[in-house]
């Protein structure tokens, strides 16, 4: 004992030190993947940028590939609009909670970044009764980038500043103002004082500046402008408006409306104002009744041929819950048919003046669940692959494996087989090209692999900055399922023309596919794959197609134990006879585990052709060579009943841990930007606050208690199989080395094996043979998470065939061996070949963490072991002397499927989802840091320059930010009589009155009074108009 | 025979003895001068109970009431000490369970748990096992009390539960309201329940040294899980009536043995703890694997 003690002491200066150099925390380096639930999206043609805003408040600008990066809201809310000012790098930001946002595009020394300069809350929020009306439903900034124009819900357009987002309260137009000037020849539906709606879209004319299409809720459209503040033109639209799109030329515009249908609207003559009627009313999918189109873009072609694109549209009864864009070019339609919501789409257009023509080169949709670009210049219009953005969960994830520093040939390899997957449709370029990426290129190429739920594996380019996919396996091919209909590529009927686009799928056809485990040996380029259901797929690379019968087998893991039965679900059943596979990966050898349960852990050593798998109930080995089982091992307890009755007994619990966790999720999700406040709270904060929910909770209900309980052998569950691992160590004598197979198990015990696998070089081989050499019971029976054999300078042993390639990392024989073990409480070092423990740290006992992840990896030449703790916290200590060498907090503390899903690589980087989409890279070495490096060139005249004093102060910006108290009615026509009260609104009795007629009326009378109230704080007036309870929300 | 003892008795220097063997008694005079040596007090013992040859142990009953081993010169002479104005003795067949001495742990039993190894015999350790103890009562303050629970076998459990709570905590800022970790609950039959020591509303103040101040319910369930074999709890109890007060103002005999060689409780604990948690390595090289032999081989640095 005491020489522990005595190691553990002294050269303390020495351990700083190389700490300092080697452990650096680097976290949220990159986040790869799509933002979880998108609701925004914004394109700057003059910079092309793409901005994507998040519902829990997120910012991404894109660029060219490679340039990506963001901010975020704080504290959060969801993104509902967002505009570029364009060509000055500044983004404006409407959130739900009414509040205005604008951010800019910085450069800095690490390049450029997204920082945020001003922020106003506007009045009203919504689901404060009284201040809905002045909501914000539209903004519109103007293109000489002076102005912002906010359409209400009340119906009032009103105006602010940019960039100092003062608020000219002169220039507000409101409703009335609309229809009570000298107007002739609007229909007197119109005329009597009805509402016109909430402002659905506001759109400013492409030919001269100042003039806006204002288009209103009921249908009805203005051409307002704004410099002379004088009405252009009326539109008599009669269905209930959904959006507004101008022609190139500006004299025409496009209407889309709630019932399937758009009018093509004509602008022009010189009458003031004329009223217009429609030109042209088209409902495409009708005449059954169809949902609303809810955007709708008009793009002019040199062929003369405009391009109309919108989304919905589609037959209710029908059609009416597919996610669909339509593209209409002459008779040319295509129903693009997504499997997700979508969110918002543009065109990548001319937008120079000197351009007759828009010509759209693409189509860019947001999806709820990914984005997707189309060339709009090649005919059929293909799908452009995209550099960023990937669609990770396009099923859901059940596993991820990182292989640093792929070696050239397998990753050319497995890239062919790629290209020969999805053979690209189109010559053209990513569309958004903004910015420039100077980072360089990545020294080593990294793979990450991910398995998925519906049986395939995804191959990704992780070695720069952005994930790009390389190659798709599957593995449903191999089994029969449910799921197989040969018929559903069958065409469906000609009208709507749909056409299926779009990776995400969340439905699986059978959960038993799920891949559960990976290994990949890089060297051999012979990929292990292991699923729900006990199967265990063995593959080869191969550069041609094969037309091959998969060789398949059983291994009993129950061996003689009798008197269980599982109740769990059914093994797959292979196809029989020969399959055809496509170059890449190719299944060779198939072995399924009895009972089906799935696979917990796989190790493959592809020198010995041995592949070691485990399950809830033991674990097998097996030899694909010679395709014969060599081993299988119970190791469940015999008291262990709830191991053998499968996932169905299991079911309620699972349920419910489920229900929890996504609960969990949702919570931290929500208060994802509270997460850094949180982390940086420190103790009387938090202490506070725990006090808090002490003091609720003892109200509420019996506080939660936990049983304190040491483990027993019978604890269930006690048989899982946690970890494998292959070496050529010294286990049973000192003199010789020899292949070994390691195991370990929930309840705490650790089985070694030494094999005998004969020589390969001969024609005749032998078969392999394993013999338990060691048996360790730890005693504190803590479930082993990690199994690593040590050579005598502590590294960890060389991968298969690493040695044959590079000479330097051959196996040291010079030394002792040692063997770590890894349990959830503690770790512990012991020396072989006779087990006498040389290290050990008490991990849990010491500080009431738990052990999730352990990785030895390289940090800046020296190796140490990683732990990743139920805390969040990952650890790092040294090897084999188990000293702490760093300490940092990473994932959240309640996140924990992120914990669950986080790898380590190589090099001390790991990897974990923040969301069921995006995965967050973070870094521990020194060494390996990737971050975002690109700019954004932004030129900006002085003049636009945001004032440095933001005006936000407690109230609205509003009449203080214009400078002095504005006084009624002053030089802009703006101008309500200081008797104007509600008596002067007319109610229209004699119609047939609704509800929204009503709501609608209190709504317009309450913006008045707000904006009185506004105008004359000192007025008498203001008093007696507040009579009826509406309270300015003072903010 | 009787009568030559009672003879002996008006003597100053002579100490009465009563023994007793299962249902005998004896009672005869010990010379003061004479009584030196505790082989000849057992020599004489067996042969004025006529059973020479046999095993016993030689407990006697001293003034509080309570058992103590004679086996060796120093505790004869500090029985004979203590004989006021009686000593009397049981005779216990070392066949039969001497069960009485279960009974007292904070006593005699770090007395017995300090030596283990030494091959000195104090009174019957071989069928004697410690279960808890109360340690560093000298470097506590009076309202804590250090409890270590020794789980031996696995058929009895820990039994009890732990919960988060309101308590009182003196910082800089002043007396504030902070959580803590109490004991909500101790099961009837459980070794918490077993030996007193822990009850319900207790605070959990350390796990094996370490405050839990600042930890998750969580955290501390971990923490006592993870050295559930040899756990060491500080709690500040609800009832402080029964506080290490009440037992340092005890009669010096009692006071002087319990906590005395636990005094770098961290140090020491760690070391004997780490004695019974040794790994259990099973080498079956060379046999079947289908026949594992267990040849238990000890794990610590041996």
């Amino acid at each position: 004992m005491m020489k522990f003690r005595f190691k553990r002491q002294g050269n303390d200066t020495q351990r700083e030190k190389a700490k300092q150099d080697v452990f650096a925390f680097n976290k949220q380096t990159v986040e790869h993947g799509f933002p979880s639930q998108p609701s925004a999206l914004a394109y700057d043609p003059i910079l092309r940028l793409m901005a994507i805003g998040t519902k829990s408040g997120a910012v991404k600008i894109y660029g060219s590939p490679g340039v990506e990066f963001g901010g975020r809201h704080v504290p959060g809310g969801a993104v509902t609009q967002m505009h570029f000012l364009l060509g000055q790098g500044r983004l404006l930001c409407l959130l739900d909670k009414n509040t205005l946002h604008l951010w800019e595009i910085s450069p800095g020394d690490k390049g450029s970044s997204l920082d945020k300069t001003l922020s106003i809350t506007l009045p009203g929020r919504p689901g404060v009764e009284g201040v809905r009306a002045s909501r914000v439903t539209t903004l519109l900034p103007t293109r000489r980038c002076d102005l912002l124009c906010m359409g209400t819900e009340g119906g009032a357009v009103r105006t602010l500043a940019l960039p100092s987002l003062a608020a000219l309260e002169a220039r507000m137009l409101l409703q009335d103002q609309v229809l009570q000037r000298r107007v002739s020849g609007v229909p007197d539906e119109y005329k009597c004082g009805r509402s016109l709606g909430p402002v659905e879209s506001l759109q400013e004319h492409p030919r001269y500046p100042g003039k806006i299409l204002i288009g209103y809720s009921r249908g009805l459209v203005v051409l307002w402008d704004l410099n002379t503040w004088q009405l252009d033109a009326l539109f008599l639209g009669n269905q209930s408006l959904e959006s507004l799109s101008w022609e190139r030329s500006g004299r025409n515009f496009v209407s889309s409306h709630s019932n399937g249908s758009y009018v093509l609207w004509a602008v022009g003559g010189s009458r003031c104002p004329p009223v217009c009627r429609p030109m042209s009313c088209t409902r495409p999918y009708g005449p059954s009744p169809c949902k609303a189109i809810s955007k709708i873009l008009w793009r002019t072609s040199e062929s003369g041929i405009p391009l109309v694109l919108f989304s919905g549209g589609m037959s209710r009864a029908s059609y009416g819950d597919r996610h669909c864009l339509t593209v209409t070019q002459g008779d040319t339609q295509v129903a693009l048919d997504f499997t997700s919501r979508i969110i918002d789409f543009f065109t990548v257009h001319h937008t120079e003046d000197g351009d007759r023509f828009d010509d759209p080169t693409a189509l860019v949709v947001l999806l709820e669940e990914e984005l997707i670009a189309f060339d709009l210049q090649t005919t059929g219009w293909p799908v452009i692959p995209s550099p960023y953005l990937a669609s990770l969960h396009s099923s859901a994830i059940t596993c991820s494996y990182h292989v640093s520093n792929v070696p050239r040939e397998l990753w050319q390899r497995v890239a062919a087989a790629g290209r020969l997957q999805s053979p690209s449709q189109t010559a053209a370029k990513w569309p958004i090209s903004g910015g420039n990426s100077f980072a360089s290129a990545p020294k080593q190429k990294d793979l990450l692999l991910t398995g998925h739920e519906d049986g395939t594996v995804r191959f990704w380019d992780a070695s720069g900055m952005s994930l790009t996919p390389l190659y798709k396996l599957s593995t449903a091919s191999v089994f029969q399922t449910d799921g197989d209909h040969s018929n559903s590529s069958a065409q469906e009927e000609e009208w709507p023309p749909f056409r299926k686009v779009g990776l995400f799928d969340p439905y699986s056809d059978d959960p038993r596919l799920g891949v559960q485990k990976i290994s990949l040996c890089k060297y051999s380029g012979r990929l292990v794959l292991a699923g729900t259901a006990g199967q265990v797929l063995v593959m080869c690379l191969n550069e041609e197609w094969s037309d091959h019968v998969i060789s398949s087998s059983v291994i009993d893991l129950l061996q003689d134990r009798k008197g269980f039965t599982w109740k769990g679900h059914d093994q797959l059943d292979p196809k029989a006879g020969r399959i055809r596979f496509m170059p890449g990966f190719q299944p060779v050898v198939l072995v399924q585990c009895i009972p089906p349960a799935s696979i917990t852990t796989v190790a493959l050593h592809a020198e010995w052709n041995l592949v070691a798998f485990g399950t809830s109930h033991g674990f097998g080995l097996f030899d694909y060579h010679f395709r014969c089982p060599v081993l299988a091992r119970c190791t469940l307890h015999p008291m262990d009943t709830i191991a053998m009755e499968g996932p169905l007994s299991r079911i309620k619990s699972l349920k419910k841990s489920l229900h929890q966790s996504f609960r969990r999720i949702r919570k931290s999700r929500l208060c994802g930007q509270s997460r850094l406040l949180v982390q940086g709270l420190a103790g009387k904060e938090s202490s506070k606050q725990l006090g808090e929910q002490g003091d609720s909770r003892d109200a509420d209900v019996a506080p939660v208690q936990r049983r304190i309980e040491a483990r027993s052998a019978e604890d269930s569950l006690s048989g899982v199989v946690r970890c494998l691992c292959f070496a050529d160590t010294y286990l049973r004598d000192a003199a010789q080395h020899g292949p070994t197979l390691w195991a370990g198990t929930n309840a705490g015990c650790v089985f070694a094996y030494a094999l005998k696998v004969p020589l390969r070089s001969g024609s005749w081989g032998g078969a392999v043979e394993a013999i338990l050499s060691k048996e360790i019971q730890l005693t504190h029976r803590a479930p082993v998470v990690g199994v690593a054999v040590l050579d005598g300078q502590g590294n960890p042993l060389p991968e298969p065939y690493q040695a044959s390639w590079d000479l330097a990392t051959s196996l040291d024989v010079q030394a002792s061996h040692s063997v770590l073990i890894a349990s959830e409480e503690q770790i512990k070092v012991f020396s072989l070949p006779k087990i006498t423990m040389k290290a050990k740290l008490k991990l849990t006992a010491n500080e009431g963490c738990r052990i999730r992840k352990v990785a030895l990896v390289s940090l800046a030449g020296s190796h140490a072991l990683l732990c990743l703790t139920n805390l969040g916290d990952v650890q790092a200590f040294s090897v084999p002397g188990l000293r702490p060498q760093g300490r940092e907090n990473c994932i959240h503390r309640e996140d924990v499927s992120g914990m669950a899903s986080c790898v380590f690589t190589k090099t001390g980087q790991g990897f974990y989802l923040i969301s069921p989409s995006e995965f967050e890279r973070f870094s521990l070495s020194k060494c390996q840091v990737s971050s975002s490096l690109c700019s954004v060139e932004v030129q900006r005249n002085s003049q636009t320059a945001v004032p440095s004093t933001p005006p936000w102060r407690s109230g609205t910006p509003s009449a203080s930010s214009t400078g002095g108290p504005p006084s009624l009615g002053g030089q802009d026509g703006v101008r309500i009589s200081p008797g104007f009260s509600c008596g002067d609104i007319v109610m229209d009795t004699t119609g047939d009155l609704t509800v929204e007629d009503v709501k609608d009326f209190l709504a317009s009378v309450d913006e008045m009074e707000n904006n009185l109230r506004n105008r004359s704080t000192n007025d008498w007036h203001s008093a007696g108009i507040l009579i009826n309870g509406t309270v300015w929300n003072v903010l | 025979m009787s009568g030559q003892q009672r003879s002996c008795a008006g003597t100053a220097n002579i100490i009465e003895v009563k023994s007793k063997f299962r249902t005998e008694y004896r009672r005869f005079g010990l010379q003061q001068a004479s009584a030196t040596g505790f082989q000849e007090f057992y020599k004489l013992l067996l042969s004025i109970h006529r059973i020479p040859g046999l095993d016993v142990f030689l407990p006697y009953v001293d003034f509080h009431g309570k058992l103590f081993p004679i086996n060796n010169d120093d505790s004869f002479r500090r029985a004979v000490s203590c004989a006021q104005p009686l000593l009397r003795v049981i005779l216990q067949h070392k066949d039969d369970e001497p069960r009485t001495f279960m009974k007292k742990k904070k006593g005699s039993g770090a007395k017995a748990k300090g030596k283990p190894r030494s091959g000195l015999l104090i009174g019957p350790p071989m069928d004697f096992h410690l279960v808890s103890s109360i340690i560093d009562v000298d470097i506590l303050p009076e309202t804590l009390r250090r409890v270590r629970l020794h789980k031996h076998s696995s058929n009895k459990t820990l039994g009890f539960y732990i919960r988060d709570g309101q308590t009182v905590r003196l910082t800089p800022q002043g007396v504030e309201k902070v959580s803590g970790i109490f004991i909500s609950r101790v099961v009837p039959g459980g070794l918490a329940a077993s030996t007193g020591l822990l009850s319900v509303d207790d605070e959990v103040v350390e796990v094996n040294g370490i405050e839990v101040a600042g930890k998750s319910l969580d955290q501390v369930t971990d923490m006592m899980v993870a050295s559930s074999h040899c756990l060491v709890i500080t709690v500040k109890p609800a009832n402080q009536c029964n506080s290490m007060a009440h037992l340092s103002s005890r009669p010096p005999d009692s006071a002087h043995s319990p906590a005395s060689k636990t005094q770098l409780i961290s140090s020491a604990m760690d070391g004997e703890c780490d004695n019974e948690e040794h790994d259990i390595i099973i080498e079956t090289d060379g046999l079947s694997p289908s026949l594992p032999v267990p040849a238990v081989a000890s794990g610590d640095g041996d």
